[in-house]
């Protein structure tokens, strides 16, 4: 429910018909051109206008705007409002059509890209805009489809898309098969389809296909989605069926829900609180108004103009407060906050540190949005494949008939650390090997060019069981493509071991056998799956030698052993548990002679029940059984799922912070608790590893209340939880969950199975309350939606901010429902980097983003709400002190340009760059101190409480601001016995004080003095200055005498040294208080910030000389001795075998596809070690959303 | 000790661009800038508000502000002033009956004398300025009430005033020059002043009229219409006096064409508005005649007042005063009270934080940060 759109079910059922574009057109279905922008030239100002005001700020203005054109309310004139507001919505427009330009060239650049398509009896190139629903069109190898197609007909010779994450097969119907590329065939055909309306669920599609009165099926099997890649096939044929916005790529493109962050929120509320605050001033300043005009003005009627009634009065003046004292809700607070974030996520676009230069990819922000938020994360949830590990698989060790290999000892037999400078294996005997396969142990190589028969066996097996498939670009140059990393690695480490797999048919395997051609008929693939885990071949040897070869999980395999090999499985199983404590995924291997007599009535059999209507699947179970029988141990490998780079640095870093990391993987328990281990997140001296795997409902809640009683013996049964209100008028009823102390260290393990009974209604709570006791919460086997509940969970009952980071197609549900969503741009196509919030490629970059971007995001945005807050105030409250020394009259303080300039000139670049530049610690600090982290979780900079100071500062600023002006002007002249007390002169000084006073405040608030500060507040401070002189110069008087009435104000009042002592003291009265406050905070309670600060001033220049840190060198991998069996090495579904049996797949000859990977190949795919391929790009530039 | 950040190496050193495959050249890196701004590296203070700078600075400030404010208190109490309030709310002040009987409507002046001795000579120049209190020039819509451009000497505003005058913009069907409530309301009391020789002797003290307004107000802001036409009469004609007036504005001070019109100093001082309900604005200055005499010497005065303006309706006062002025303009004794007293609570502060630094510094150290 809240990761997908709901659209509403306009269309039933689609139907159309093949080459009958009258027909089709009938429908009204959506063209293939794409439309992301919002705007055209005609429509662009009204559209957008009306976009902008209902902006509530904008709204707001335009409402001041009216009020102003009333002259017995209007106390400023019209420009103070006009020109801030065109200045804003200018900004805005800017923004806005910049956006949609861009959208308009990606619309243009993908609508006009080149297709073939079937019109009249012949292939047209056509633009891509111009494909109709129903149109024949023609895609060849490694092109990509941006409309989605139903695979009608395709070549003969079976084709894979790849597509958003391995490469998936994908076949045509028989019937349509048959039609080839023969173009008159195609031209006639006129196949009707009926299938489901547009919806944006990748996984599936139903229809059916009516020809010639018969009706077939059509699943997703069939259907090219827009956005994949065609590989492995020249050409295929294509009917399209949906186009443009109906595309399952477009579907799933929007935004489903705008994300907000709780700065936002509490910005709301607060402009909310302070148009009430305002309508009180307002109202008090009205009342005042009201009791003059009855005692006062009523008697003063003989000197001012015709006096209205009181009550009348008041009410005028309400609204004339109104507008005077509008900028308490400044309209250039949100466009100055939207900057901010724009700045602050270029930073995070700019920095290096997050650059990852083997995919060349820099980090992104991807929304503009959220950035302070990153600085108040509580919660990360991560996946597992592809974020914490590389999803690359390495063949490190293995145990050959009960001899370990891969480890490196030196000379005293003590185990060496193998890192890159470790020396590799030389692998340059065997001119067919991978030369980006690294091993490090030489011994195995002797024993295999030594002909170790045990060895070359093992190899053997490795280059023979298994459903690869290879790819000879050139003679030599051979690329594997395996449906799970695993499988590649290990027929890699063959291939480089001296047993390449060369080539295969289906009814043959090539070999070539430390350099001899040795080709092998395939008699059987007995497929993998989840319930068997393990698979195997059956193969006849050139000699005529029948072998089944196996592999698979070790409990699998053992339990089918020769009694024989009981020495060999018990030393075997040391080196597994040994691999496994490593986190290396395991496998066993074992093969067994077969007897050709028996191998007859067995494939006799097989084929029998292969072809068998009912019951066919089990049929083959009890086959498969029957055969796999009586092994021959070999031995097992280990590979080494690798982790990224720095992972588990980076997760102890961010557990420093305080910030909790869940994983949540679809990976098997076992798998995912390696890798906790190996990661850090679960660890031997914890006191307890929880492991909830329980079948019902009430067992999970037993299993779960078990936990949590071990972890807080005199917790509560019952959870603590604060009901409170918040959001805009407090509509919003939340309920947060407390923290509950814990002795000790804990970490839970649920599996998928127990989280769906845990995440019922009645049970959610229970989960929750333990989870979050736990340091480290595993979740694996989890389905994408359960991911995103999770996320949900914790986002109701925690009230905190969550992040979730995730690389693949089933993270975008938890990427969506996590307040920041993290997209790791690796190899698993673009899916998740599409809906994140941020993207980068390497997890480490996550603490880099949280740790000093995040946290410098949220302090400047604090800073700067505090301070723009405090600014306005006191501009604000100056105003209203006036009010009771002018009749409450509404007149202003200050001169009617300054109160335009305030907030756009003199004030706004200072404070941007304060908002922009500032550090309270450097990058360096942060890292060393991620505990510094810890005051935007407790949203400690920003918050009602530090409104409230601000308020309170700001009244006391305002009060010095205008009673030092006033007293020290009462009643006195200037040195040559003229005025200085005249109206325009006492605005000069009181602008004036302001106006130092914030830039003073500024100064105090900021932490990391740069040029461009000084630059912007000097300047600033100097443009205001050239601005007095300048408007208040005889000529401007001259040129608009009205609008510039001040005229030689600047230079009869600045002459003067007691309105210089007076600016003196108003500075001095303002800063002093705030100084000395700071100072005894600083030296009574410090914060944590306080302390670092402190240090690092006196550290700086030790820092700044010699930048060597103390690397950590550690790899955590610290040998354990745990019984844990290993994962094995298997991580795919279902196997390739059907289709490796099956005579579709590998017709073709490498040598007859001559250009099979021209031009498409990104660097990126040279870059990755071992060269088979899982990696897929998404190569459709990603549409703006 | 803190486990550190970790450092990859590859993470800043440069890698070269990866070359495109199939020979299409160098790839365009995406490797961000190594800008410091980028890197947001820049060069930076980092002011820190320690014992080592805040104390000095109260401190400094403290011995700073003290004598400036023993200064200025010095100077302003220097200043001789004498205030006469000559509203005549008592029974027993000469203009009780002048202020009880007047209104703008009557047309017989009302003169009252006010007798005031003088306790010290004023030997500097001498101000005499005219001050009303609860006088609210600073209303908006009083404020406002006034055509700039017509005071300019503007001929189209002349005769079609701006709107923001009504209802003082018209009368009998004629534009009012100056219009406006500012300007209809302009202080018409005269005031003068005698010296009672010690034999009973009447001497009147010559008073200056010009060099009372702002250079920038007498020559640049007002400006009679038809520039250097000194025939203000005709220039005026067609226009009608402020409904509150006894003359036309070309009739404020015939005998010098310098001062008449618009560019009356009288008008142009009243006309610069006050920021606040009481206020004193220049009349008249007394200048030193030469440097043995005082300007006003000890003695007893006479203030002579024609009594035009009325105050009493709205509770007002009116105060003429005599000042002389420092390099610090006129007596006002608060800044230097309020430099004293900031500079004092500076100093005694800056005590009070060293004595809680020196109890209380120490938890300040770094070393405690928890790890």
């Amino acid at each position: 429910s809240l990761n997908y759109v709901v659209f509403p079910p306009t269309e039933k059922e689609r139907h159309l018909r093949a080459n009958d574009r009258e027909l089709n057109l009938s429908y009204k279905y959506a063209d293939n051109a794409i439309k992301t922008s919002k705007y055209n030239i005609f429509t662009f100002l009204p559209l957008n206008l009306f976009e902008q005001f209902q902006r509530l700020a904008n709204a707001y203005f335009l409402f001041l705007l009216c009020l102003q054109s009333i002259p017995e309310v209007s106390s400023l004139p019209w420009y103070t409002t006009v020109v801030p507001l065109v200045l804003v919505l200018s900004m805005t427009m800017a923004k806005d059509s910049s956006d949609d330009m861009n959208r308009h060239r990606c619309d243009k650049q993908v609508n006009n890209r080149k297709v073939e398509i079937l019109i009249g009896g012949e292939l047209q190139s056509e633009k891509w805009m111009d494909v109709q629903v129903g149109d024949i069109i023609k895609l060849e190898n490694n092109q990509f489809v941006t409309v989605r197609m139903e695979v009608i007909k395709v070549s003969a010779e079976g084709d894979k898309v790849k597509g958003e994450t391995n490469l998936k097969v994908k076949q045509a119907l028989t019937v349509t098969g048959k039609l080839e590329d023969s173009i008159e065939k195609l031209a006639n055909f006129n196949g009707e389809v009926r299938c489901e309306p547009p919806n944006n669920r990748l996984d599936k599609f139903t229809g059916t296909l009516t020809l010639n009165g018969e009706t077939y099926s059509l699943d997703n099997e069939r259907i090219l989605l827009r956005g994949c890649t065609l590989r492995n096939t020249q050409w295929c044929f294509g009917l399209v069926v949906f186009g443009g916005p109906d595309t399952k790529l477009m579907q799933n493109c929007g935004r489903t829900t705008f994300k907000r962050t709780s700065i936002d929120r509490l910005m709301n509320v607060l402009v909310l609180n302070i148009f009430g605050f305002l309508m009180i001033m307002c109202l008090i300043l009205a009342i005042g108004n009201g009791i003059w005009e009855y005692q006062e003005g009523s008697k003063f009627a003989a000197f001012l103009p015709k006096g209205v009634n009181a009550p009348f009065s008041a009410f005028l003046t309400f609204w004339s407060y109104v507008i005077i004292l509008n900028t308490v809700v400044p309209i250039s607070l949100y466009i100055s906050v939207e900057i901010i974030r724009l700045g602050n996520s270029f930073y995070i676009n700019w920095d290096r540190k997050m650059y990852y230069p083997k995919s060349d990819t820099p980090a992104e922000a991807r929304t503009t949005t959220l950035n302070e938020e990153l600085g108040q994360i509580k919660y990360i949830f991560s996946d597992k494949t592809g974020t914490l590990t590389q999803n690359i698989m390495t063949f490190n060790k293995c145990s050959i008939n009960g001899k370990s290999y891969g480890e490196l000892l030196d000379f005293s037999g003590q185990r060496v650390e193998i890192n890159e400078k470790t020396e590799k294996v030389d692998f340059s005997w065997n001119n067919l090997a991978d030369p980006k396969f690294c091993f490090h142990d030489n011994s195995l190589v002797e024993e295999v060019r030594e002909g170790n028969p045990e060895v070359q066996a093992f190899f053997r097996l490795l280059a023979l069981c298994h459903t690869v498939m290879p790819e000879e670009k050139k003679e030599g140059e051979l690329y594997y493509q395996a449906q799970s990393p695993d499988e590649g690695a290990l027929v890699t480490a063959a291939r480089n071991f001296g047993f390449v797999f060369r080539s295969r048919t289906p009814e043959r395997i090539t070999v070539v056998e430390m350099g001899e051609l040795v080709t092998y008929e395939l008699l059987a693939v007995l497929d993998f799956n989840n319930v068997r885990k393990r698979m195997s071949v059956i193969v006849r040897s050139p000699e005529g030698k029948l072998t089944l070869y196996c592999k698979g999980a070790d409990t699998i395999i053992f339990e089918r052993l020769n009694p024989s090999c009981s020495n060999l499985t018990e030393v075997t199983t040391e080196h597994l548990n040994e691999f496994a404590g490593e986190g290396l995924r395991t496998l066993a291997l074992a093969y067994k002679d077969i007897d050709p007599e028996y191998m007859e009535d067995w494939k006799l059999r097989h084929h029998e029940a292969n072809t068998a209507m009912d019951e066919r699947e089990e049929k083959l179970d009890a086959l498969y059984e029957e055969i796999e029988k009586g092994l021959q141990l070999l031995g097992s490998t280990a590979v080494e799922d690798k982790l990224q780079d720095g992972v588990p640095q980076t997760i102890e870093q961010l557990s420093k912070a305080d910030i909790k990391i869940w994983v949540l993987t679809g990976d098997k328990q076992e798998t995912a608790e390696n890798i906790g281990y190996s990661c850090n997140m679960l660890r031997d001296e914890m006191n307890e590893v929880f492991i909830v795997s329980a079948n019902t409902a009430e067992e999970v809640r037993k299993e779960l209340q078990t936990a949590r009683r071990k972890m807080t013996p005199d917790g509560t049964e019952e959870p603590t939880v604060k009901k409170s209100r918040s959001g805009l008028f407090c509509l919003l009823k939340t309920e947060t969950v407390a923290d509950e102390p814990v002795n000790g260290e804990y970490a839970m393990v649920i599996n998928g199975h127990s989280l769906a009974f845990a995440l019922e209604k009645d049970m959610e709570m229970e989960l929750l309350r333990t989870a979050c006791m736990c340091q480290t919460v595993i979740c694996c086997r989890v389905t994408p939606l359960q991911k995103a509940q999770v996320v949900e969970l914790v986002k109701k009952y925690k009230q905190a901010v969550t992040l979730a980071v995730g690389d693949g197609a089933n993270d975008v549900s938890m990427i969506k429902a996590a307040h920041i969503g993290v997209g790791i741009s690796g190899q698993e196509g673009m899916q998740a980097v599409l809906s994140s919030d941020y993207s980068f490629a390497q997890f480490r970059y996550l603490q880099r983003l949280l740790l000093v971007h995040g946290r410098w995001s949220y302090l400047r945005m604090c800073k700067f709400l505090r301070y723009f807050f405090y600014k306005n105030f006191t501009f604000t409250f100056v105003h209203f002190w006036y009010g009771f020394f002018c009749g409450f009259s509404a007149q202003t303080v200050y001169d009617e340009w300054f109160i335009t300039l305030y907030n756009l000139v003199y004030t706004a670049l200072p404070v941007l760059s304060l908002s922009l530049l500032d550090q309270d610690v450097n990058d360096w600090w942060s890292f060393q101190y991620p505990q510094l982290y810890t005051p935007g979780q407790l949203n400690q900079y920003f918050s009602k409480r530090a409104f409230v100071y601000t308020v309170l500062h700001s009244g006391y600023s305002s009060l010095v601001l205008f009673f030092i002006p006033w007293a020290a002007m009462y009643d006195t002249v200037r040195d040559d016995g003229k005025e200085i007390v005249d109206y325009q002169s006492f605005a000069l000084l009181a602008q004036t004080c302001l106006l130092i006073a914030v830039s003073i405040q500024l100064g105090l608030d900021t932490h990391y003095w740069t040029a461009v500060n000084q630059f912007f507040l000097w300047g600033s401070l100097s443009v205001y200055f050239a601005v007095i002189f300048t408007m208040y110069s005889n000529g401007m008087f001259l040129t608009l005498i009205s609008s510039f009435p001040f005229i030689g104000t600047a230079r009869n009042s600045l002459n003067q040294p007691n309105v210089w002592l007076t600016m003196l003291l108003t500075s001095i009265l303002c800063v002093l208080p705030v100084v000395a406050y700071r100072f005894l905070r600083i030296l009574l309670w410090p914060t944590i910030n306080d302390k670092v600060r402190g240090r690092g001033s006196t550290h700086l220049s030790l820092v700044r000389q010699d930048k060597v840190l103390p690397p950590a060198p550690r790899r955590v991998q610290a040998r354990r001795t745990s019984t844990r069996r290993s994962g094995y090495a298997f991580s795919h579904a279902q196997g390739y075998g059907d289709l490796v049996t099956s005579g579709k797949f590998l017709r073709r000859t490498p040598k007859s596809r001559p250009a099979l990977f021209s031009q498409t190949d990104s660097p990126l795919a040279q870059t990755q070690p071992q060269s088979y391929r899982t990696i897929s790009e998404w190569e459709e530039p990603p549409l703006s959303p | 000790m803190m486990a550190s950040n970790y450092n990859a190496k590859e993470e800043d050193g440069h890698q070269p661009a990866a070359i495109g495959h199939g020979g299409a050249g160098t790839v365009k890196n995406k490797k961000p800038d190594n800008t410091a701004f980028k890197q947001q590296r820049l060069p930076a203070w980092q002011p820190i508000l320690t014992a080592g700078t805040v104390l000095p600075a109260f401190f400094v400030i403290g011995l700073i502000f003290i004598p400036i404010g023993i200064g200025l208190f010095v100077t302003s109490n220097n200043i001789q002033e004498l205030e006469i309030d000559y509203t005549g709310v008592d029974m027993s002040s000469p203009c009780y009956n002048c202020s009880q009987s007047y209104s703008w409507n009557s047309t017989k002046p009302c003169l009252c004398s006010v007798p005031f001795f003088l306790d010290q000579p004023f030997e500097s120049n001498v101000f005499m300025y005219y001050g009303l209190s609860n006088f609210y020039q600073n209303h908006r819509r009083y404020v406002k009430s006034r055509d700039d451009s017509q005071l300019n000497g503007d001929k189209a505003s002349l005769t079609s005033p701006s709107k923001e005058c009504e209802p003082y913009r018209t009368s009998d069907n004629k534009p009012i020059a100056p219009c406006g409530a500012i300007a209809n309301s302009l202080f018409n009391d005269t005031l003068e002043l005698y010296y009672i020789d010690p034999n009973g002797s009447r001497t009147a003290i010559p008073l200056v009229k010009k060099g009372i307004a702002w250079w920038t107000d007498k020559h640049v802001k007002f400006r009679n219409p038809g520039g250097n036409d000194n025939n203000l009469t005709v220039v005026f004609q067609g226009t009608s006096k402020p409904v509150n007036w006894r003359k036309s504005v070309y009739e404020l001070d015939p005998s010098d064409p310098d001062n008449n019109g618009f560019i009356n100093e009288d008008f142009i001082v009243w006309m610069r508005t006050a920021a606040l309900p009481t206020f004193r604005k220049l009349y008249r200055i007394i200048h030193k005649k030469t440097n043995m005499t005082p300007t006003l010497p000890l003695g007893q005065y006479i203030l002579e007042v024609t009594y035009n303006y009325p105050v009493r309706s709205f509770e007002g006062r009116k105060r003429m005063i005599l000042s002389t002025i420092s390099w610090m303009g006129g007596k006002n004794p608060f800044l230097g009270i309020a430099y004293i007293t900031v500079g004092s609570v500076c100093f005694f502060l800056g005590i009070v934080l060293l004595i809680i630094h020196h109890k209380y510094g120490n938890r300040n150290h770094s070393a405690d940060i928890p790890s």
